[in-house]
């Protein structure tokens, strides 16, 4: 291996440890304020990635009949205690937000040539179709056993997760698909020659760490979240209602989720089930920041871009068996520094 | 009133309908039989470990996997000619690779919260099948073919039916092993792991080991599974030992009733009947190929997890009247063996300056204390004061900042709380933490923990009945010291409060302590109840036991204990005998309030 | 009593398991009064606010404002004005004073009043300390500035009633006078407040009327000035006998 090789192989391994970065910021995020293992969060990925591929193929993707199912669940489950105790007001809320939207949203994508509209506007309607299914979800799966122990959480976590492949599976076949370059520009410095797509993924990864930045530290609802990581009871006596919480935390990851598909496209090929290898590269940097740790959990998605994209050269058959045999060193460090036994549920 | 079973009979009636079904079923259910009781094989492990000891696996297909690999592997290569290629040496040498594989995950994950041992076993699912599907040596992804049948006793098992009654024998074998160990010394530490973990530690049971034990022990079934599976059908590849089959192992035991071994067996059938139903009607329906049956058991489980927690198998079990059968005791059991009592005014326990800082709170501030054999000593002092966090300290929950404990002169600073135990002092908890299911009589079992030594497999194999007997029977003579004769057989979540503070005494006792460490006693007793512990710890003293109790209502301590402690603000006040220390002015203040 | 109550709780039951904890609880509060519930160690004290907060399933009923709750939800309490600092204060150590105290807010906030920063200023004026301190983090704090901090965060939601279980506890004598100073200022300022206290003397000083919690049942209820001077409440709650008594009126 000379330098360019392997300045070649960083640059491939820093941005989609990049990518595994935001993914595992999103897991520790999740786990935090709800508890909740999020193994679905990888199937976020995949659905981004492969519905806006579906717009690139001049079609109308069919999660938006899963957004629009999904919306009309909600709406059966909560309006008849809404129209019982007569709160008007949530009740065209809740019509307004899981109702009304997915159908306005679903006449649209009919109506309009979303694929000849840029990638811009294809990003946000793939984010307007797959975002608010994570609240959704959150009401669906883990609402009504929000208490429920980190075990049974774990499972139903998992429940959802081959719900959402089985779904992919019928969505969007079995073929792999691959989303046009966000830019084909190329950068030469010396010997270092950057790609477009890499500088999208990078500013697109500083843009968001910001953005979430001044969300936890700037806003009360920001706030609010933060709290309830910290302490459940304080939360509650506040008015933060955990299911509100909840929601918006599973907004939050279905958003990176999505982005974090939609920005790996271009370089990787994406089946249906790629989602979930690509998710659970992302907890293994998560667990490097033992779920807790949102800097750690950071460079260790950098740590596992790394050796990825290393290991792919060197012995590319056995790179998924390296990365997650990666998790063995890690849990073994961990374990050595975790003294006293951990608390029962 | 319906006619009850006995649970004896059920199993009778299970093993004959077992041996009958060849003889009128067709081959293709007999086929559906087999893999159903593969499949039931490694859920029963997953009971084990979820539904009983609060963990979880999704990498049990990759268990399973080892052990039809290992056994392809040594039945084919001529480099276990020397074996004679033999499929025996296949299951023997699959054990032995999975025994070492669950210990390496075992130990690395099993110290941490209890969420990362699956998430350990989700990556090493995803690796091993990967490494299937790669390593030539298996055959990559087609796999390795010409697995030679099993043979027992010069039968071959070649044909489905014949491969079916060993297959439900092994089943068979493994419920009634998990029965029996579930019904055992290590069996009760077990099933304390789910939401007794610091109140077993406690009480002598190594956690870990526990832990650790139920995860070898599914292990074991899943590749015992994986064997059986090889040689029924002769080649292996690497598509059943995905992690997609792990997770449909654990809807098995989840969807059937994680909490009881006759779970395993519903959710294993119900899930291999619905998947050959579906996969034929699925990809009809959707025009493509694919497991789309997935998305149905996703959201039966979804619905099971949020509407009935302990799966199907309790709504069956309200059908089938068994008849619960009550523990024989047998008193003339020969006792075990007792430690001797020190003699009486000996130096038990002993404080010296024992500070303890959290960040910039001082909870105890040089706090001595000294408590003696046959002596009742109460440490008391209103709310707040630091009478949890002093407890702490003298139960080895918790190292002072600076100062020592010493108990019968040895420092106990930094030692596991069954250390402790084993040394001879037990204590009882301020917020009762019994097993609300389990009978009195194995609540207070538990506490003899350390006073039997068989292990998980003699307990499977019931190899451990004398010695059994001895703890029960040495468990049934403390709930009778204490009074609690009459609720011996009772559940202890139905008791009164009183009575399962008075159980906690009673557990305490079974480990033969020199010193009770009792926290807060008589916090929500009614009057009486006071009194019948009051009497009970006064007879505990004339026997020679040394008490050490915190509490907060003074009341109770005046009149039962020999020698008084009163904190506030995390120092001593006042101490002394328990009529000086009423008449404190300090303590008078401390109690009643000094705002004027 | 004249006026209806702001809080009445009727026949109020809670177990854990099969454990009652709490057996058919009738109290009231009226407007602008201070009442206190006193009773021993293990009485059902926390289980009691904690039943009306809505933090643990009860039967019976609550009457808050002129409202029945069958089952009280916390964050419908909550936005009806109703606030609790639970005993074990539960702060968000590891966020600021200030961010705590505008957490307390969050509930008006979210329905629509965006007044957060004035009751903040008023806040800081009850409580100067907290002001000084507000960039520090909430698990720095001594134990007095804590309970404040608890109390203040409360405040920030503007309660009609405030409920406070044993704001005195583990806290020095300096530092409760202080508590229970300000719990007269609050007094002053229209604040209802239930008081649970172990330090019964303060208790019954400040509080207008009182209940006596034994084994989750109301033994003796009264004007709180009697009842501070009832033989019969020395016993039972402070559990000292009744031959301590002259020591205690000397």
């Amino acid at each position: 291996m000379d330098a360019q090789i392997a300045l070649l192989l960083s640059q491939d391994g820093i941005t989609n440890g990049a990518i595994y970065a935001l993914l595992a910021l999103a897991l520790v995020m999740v786990f935090a304020v709800t508890r909740i293992i999020f193994i679905p969060q990888g199937e976020f990925v995949s659905y981004g990635a492969l519905t806006m591929a579906m717009f690139q193929t001049g079609l109308v993707p069919s999660t938006i009949w899963l957004l629009v199912i999904l919306g009309i669940v909600v709406v059966l489950l909560d309006s008849l205690a809404l129209i019982k105790t007569k709160q008007n007001q949530k009740l065209f809320k809740l019509l307004g937000i899981n109702l009304a939207y997915p159908l306005v949203l679903a006449g649209l994508l009919y109506l309009l040539p979303v694929k000849d509209m840029g990638m811009l506007l294809q990003t946000l309607f793939t984010l307007a179709i797959l975002v608010p299914m994570g609240p959704m979800l959150y009401r669906l799966a883990f609402q009504p056993v929000a208490s429920a122990s980190v075990l049974t959480l774990l499972i139903i976590s998992v429940a959802v997760h081959v719900m959402m492949v089985g779904l992919g599976l019928i969505f969007f076949g079995a073929e792999g698909l691959r989303t046009e370059a966000f830019s084909d520009a190329r950068f030469e410095w010396g010997m270092l020659s950057v790609n477009g797509q890499t500088l999208w993924v990078i500013a697109s990864f500083f843009s968001l760490i910001t953005a979430l930045y001044l969300f936890f530290e700037r806003t009360i609802y920001g706030k609010a979240l933060r709290a309830t990581a910290l302490n459940r009871v304080g939360a509650r006596l506040m008015g933060i209602p955990p299911a509100l919480s909840g929601k918006l935390t599973f907004f939050l990851a279905a958003l990176i989720g999505a982005l974090s598909g939609i920005l790996i496209a271009p370089i990787t090929t994406i089946y249906y089930d790629t989602g979930f290898i690509i998710g659970l590269k992302g907890f293994v940097a998560a667990i490097i920041g033992g779920l807790v740790s949102y800097p750690l959990a950071a460079g260790g998605a950098i740590l596992v871009g790394l050796i990825e994209a290393f290991s792919s050269f060197w012995a590319s058959e056995y790179k998924e068996i390296i990365v997650f045999t990666l998790i063995i060193p890690v849990l073994l460090w961990r374990s050595l520094r975790s003294h006293s036994m951990e608390d029962e549920e | 009133m319906k006619p009850l079973l006995s649970s004896r009979m059920v199993l009778g009636v299970f093993i004959v309908l077992i041996a009958a079904t060849p003889l009128v079923m067709s081959p293709f259910y007999i086929t559906l039989l087999n893999y159903i009781g593969l499949a039931a094989l490694v859920a029963l492990g997953l009971v084990l470990l979820t539904g009983i000891g609060n963990l979880t696996s999704f990498g049990q297909a990759a268990f399973v996997g080892v052990g039809a690999y290992s056994t392809a592997f040594v039945t084919t290569s001529s480099s276990f000619a020397w074996l004679g290629n033999s499929p025996w040496a296949g299951f023997i040498i699959g054990l032995l690779i999975t025994s070492a594989v669950a210990l390496i995950l075992g130990a690395i994950t099993l110290k941490l919260s209890g969420h990362f041992l699956p998430l350990g076993t989700i990556a090493w699912g995803i690796s091993l099948y990967y490494l299937f599907g790669t390593a030539e040596a298996l055959g990559g992804h087609t796999g390795m073919t010409g697995i030679p049948p099993i043979l027992v006793l010069g039968w071959v098992l070649d044909q489905g039916y014949e491969i079916y009654y060993l297959i439900w024998a092994f089943l068979l074998a493994a419920i009634i092993n998990t029965k029996n160990l579930l019904d055992s010394r290590e069996g009760r530490a077990i099933r304390a792991l789910k939401g007794g973990r610091i109140m077993a530690e406690a009480m002598g049971v190594n956690t870990l080991y526990s832990r650790m034990a139920i995860f070898l022990f599914a292990a074991l079934h899943a590749s015992t599974s994986g064997w059986l599976y090889a040689h029924m059908q002769r080649f292996v590849n690497p598509t059943p030992f995905n992690i997609h089959n792990g997770i449909e192992y654990l809807f098995m035991a989840v969807i059937g009733g994680a909490s009881s071994v006759w779970g395993a067996i519903v959710g294993s059938s119900l899930i291999t009947i619905l998947k050959q139903w579906l996969q034929d009607l699925l990809p009809k329906l959707f025009g493509q190929n694919g497991n789309f049956e997935v998305i149905l058991f996703g959201l039966i489980m979804i619905i099971v997890l949020q509407r009935a927690q302990n799966g199907l198998w309790p709504l069956l079990a309200k059908l089938l009247p068994v008849q619960h059968e009550l523990k024989t005791i047998n008193p003339h059991a020969e006792p075990l063996a007792q430690r001797t009592l020190p003699t009486h005014g000996e130096v038990i326990l002993e404080a010296k300056n024992v500070t303890r800082k959290f960040g910039g709170l001082i909870a105890n501030n040089n706090m001595n204390l000294t408590v003696h054999a046959g002596e009742i000593l109460a440490l008391i002092g209103p709310n707040g004061a630091g009478k949890s966090t002093l407890f702490n300290q003298l139960s080895g929950v918790d190292t002072p900042s600076s100062g020592e404990v010493l108990f019968l002169g040895k420092p106990i600073g930094g030692l596991q709380s069954r250390t402790v135990a084993a040394m001879g002092m037990s204590r009882t908890f301020q917020h009762v933490k019994l097993l609300p299911t389990m009978t009195v009589l194995e609540n207070v079992a538990i506490g003899a923990h350390q006073r039997g030594h068989k292990g998980v497999f003699s307990a499977a194999w019931r190899l451990e009945r004398a010695e059994e007997e001895r703890l029960l029977a040495e468990a049934a003579r403390q709930i009778e010291r204490v009074g609690l004769k009459e609720l011996m057989h009772v559940e202890a979540g139905s008791l009164a409060l009183g009575q399962q503070r008075i159980l906690e005494i009673a557990r305490a006792l079974c480990s033969d302590p020199c010193l009770l460490l009792l926290d807060e006693p008589a916090a929500g007793l009614r009057h009486l109840e006071k009194q019948a512990l009051a009497d009970l710890l006064r007879r505990l003293k004339a026997q020679g036991m040394a008490i050490l109790l915190v509490e907060h209502d003074m009341d109770f301590v005046m009149g039962l204990v020999d020698y008084v402690v009163v904190m506030e603000f995390g120092q001593k006040i006042a101490e002394g005998l328990p009529e000086a220390v009423q008449q404190n002015q300090a303590v008078l203040e401390a109690y009643l309030g000094g705002v004027e | 009593m004249s006026a209806t109550p702001l809080l009445q709780v009727k026949d109020l039951s809670v177990s854990y398991g099969k454990i009652e904890a709490l057996t058919k609880a009738n109290l009231s509060v009226n407007q602008g009064q201070i009442v206190t519930v006193i009773g021993p160690n293990g009485a059902g004290k926390t289980t009691l606010l904690s039943a009306i907060m809505g933090l643990l399933p009860s039967q019976g009923e609550v009457t808050f404002d002129g409202t029945i709750e069958k089952v009280p939800e916390v964050e419908r309490m909550v936005s009806r004005s109703l606030s609790l600092v639970p005993e074990k204060r539960e702060l968000f150590s590891d966020m600021s004073v200030s961010d705590n105290l505008v957490l307390g807010a969050f509930q008006r906030y979210r329905n629509g009043q965006r007044d957060y920063k004035d009751t903040l200023e008023e806040i800081y004026s009850l409580f100067p300390r907290l002001k000084e301190r507000q960039h520090q983090l909430a698990g720095t704090l001594s134990g007095g500035e804590r309970q404040m901090l608890a109390v203040g965060r409360a405040l920030m939601g503007k309660p009609k009633l405030l409920m406070l279980d044993e704001p005195s506890l583990g806290l020095a004598p300096l530092i409760v006078r202080e508590i229970f100073r300000i719990i007269t200022e609050l007094k002053k300022r229209g604040v209802s407040i239930l008081l649970i206290e172990q330090n019964a003397r303060a208790a019954l000083q400040v509080a207008d009327y009182a209940y006596v919690l034994e084994t989750g049942q109301v033994v003796m209820e009264g004007v709180a000035h009697e009842l501070s001077d009832s033989p019969q409440i020395i016993e039972t709650y402070l559990g000292l006998g009744g031959k301590h008594q002259a020591i205690l009126t000397t």
